[in-house]
């Protein structure tokens, strides 16, 4: 668990550095977890106690974005004017994903 | 002592922001349970609401509270990194499969932005919105990281990230049923690509391969628009 633990900040510090060195417009953890999948792939597995950590961490992932969504009490008066616009965007743009998703996974796996 | 002395005592230490999270959070994961996992109650949503209640009610300002609740917060940066454990565990589906998964991730990772945004535009939102719209699909910890990279607000995008979680979960079935789509696999890519986490979670209601499909749809398209999006914005002069 320490371990597991360890090695999700050592990946995370190491990402945040890269992208700090290197200037790259993504966020840290995200290279951090590239570079994880990378040595997953060439060691050929996952380690138990990773595996068993990295499930722990994950089943409670919503909890985490709690905090940050609270922060929606700072933009009330931007939602208040932009709120329509907003709200059409999203399930306009949640429904064609998916057809669009959906069609060219078709139409690739029947050729 | 009075309550509202005590409140103000409280509410200056750490504990509270943090404590006051876990049980929101608590409480609306059982109200979920008791509504039999329905998307729409989903337990961001409630725990979210039920907190800047609290807020508003003692007139606590968000920077107090995230003072505590930022302990929670601090925890997405692992979990990002621990996402790749799960898209490792995927990994043979995605070989089997690397052209139709890889165009479909492709052509949905970028219609899902792209569509938010230029809708969103004439519709005459503004720009911290749109940027902060942009990778609405993506899943939570990676859409706040990419918000930030770009200039958009963080905290509105896990709301907006939230909600077309919540959107793609109770669109989906009907949307592909009129397309026609029957596959598991299909029908779980798309849900992922389009409603991340949550689609994955109501995916995995149905059956097993829709489930991992979704999961790793989700994974996928996390990374590329973390690389992708960022270099398009900057393509475009900002």
């Amino acid at each position: 668990m320490l371990g597991a633990i360890t090695v999700l900040l050592v990946y995370q510090l190491v990402g945040e550095v890269f992208v700090q060195l290197t200037g790259l417009p993504v966020p840290g953890p995200v290279v951090g977890m590239l570079l994880l999948f990378i040595t997953l792939i060439a060691r050929k597995g996952v380690p138990e106690t990773l595996r068993g950590t990295a499930q722990q961490l994950l089943s409670h992932l919503s909890l985490l974005f709690v905090p940050a969504g609270v922060g929606v009490m700072l933009h009330f008066g931007r939602l208040g004017q932009e709120w329509l616009a907003l709200a059409v965007a999203l399930v306009a743009s949640t429904v064609l994903t998916i057809v669009v998703t959906a069609l060219v996974m078709r139409l690739l796996q029947r050729r | 002592m009075k309550f509202s002395e005590i409140w103000v005592y409280l509410s200056a230490t750490p504990l509270l922001g943090l404590t006051v999270t876990l049980v929101a959070y608590q409480l609306a994961f059982w109200i979920y349970t008791k509504l039999k996992l329905n998307p729409l109650a989903n337990p961001v949503a409630i725990s979210v609401a039920l907190l800047v209640f609290l807020l508003w009610i003692t007139n606590t300002p968000y920077a107090t509270y995230f003072e505590g609740a930022q302990f929670v917060h601090f925890l997405l940066g692992p979990a990002t990194v621990a996402l790749a454990v799960p898209l490792y565990s995927n990994i043979q589906t995605l070989r089997k499969n690397l052209v139709p998964l890889g165009g479909a991730l492709l052509a949905g990772s970028l219609v899902a932005a792209l569509s938010a945004v230029g809708i969103g535009w004439l519709l005459g939102a503004s720009r911290e919105s749109l940027l902060s719209l942009a990778p609405k699909s993506v899943t939570t910890p990676i859409a706040m990281g990419i918000a930030e990279k770009l200039g958009g607000l963080p905290s509105l995008t896990a709301v907006l990230v939230v909600a077309t979680g919540i959107l793609g979960a109770v669109l989906a079935r009907g949307t592909l049923n009129l397309l026609g789509v029957q596959d598991h696999a299909v029908r779980g890519f798309a849900v992922g690509v389009a409603a991340h986490g949550i689609g994955t979670a109501r995916a995995f209601q149905v059956s097993e391969t829709m489930g991992a499909f979704a999961g790793l749809a989700m994974g996928l398209n996390g990374l590329l628009t973390a690389f992708l999006f960022p270099l398009l914005v900057r393509l475009w002069g900002g």
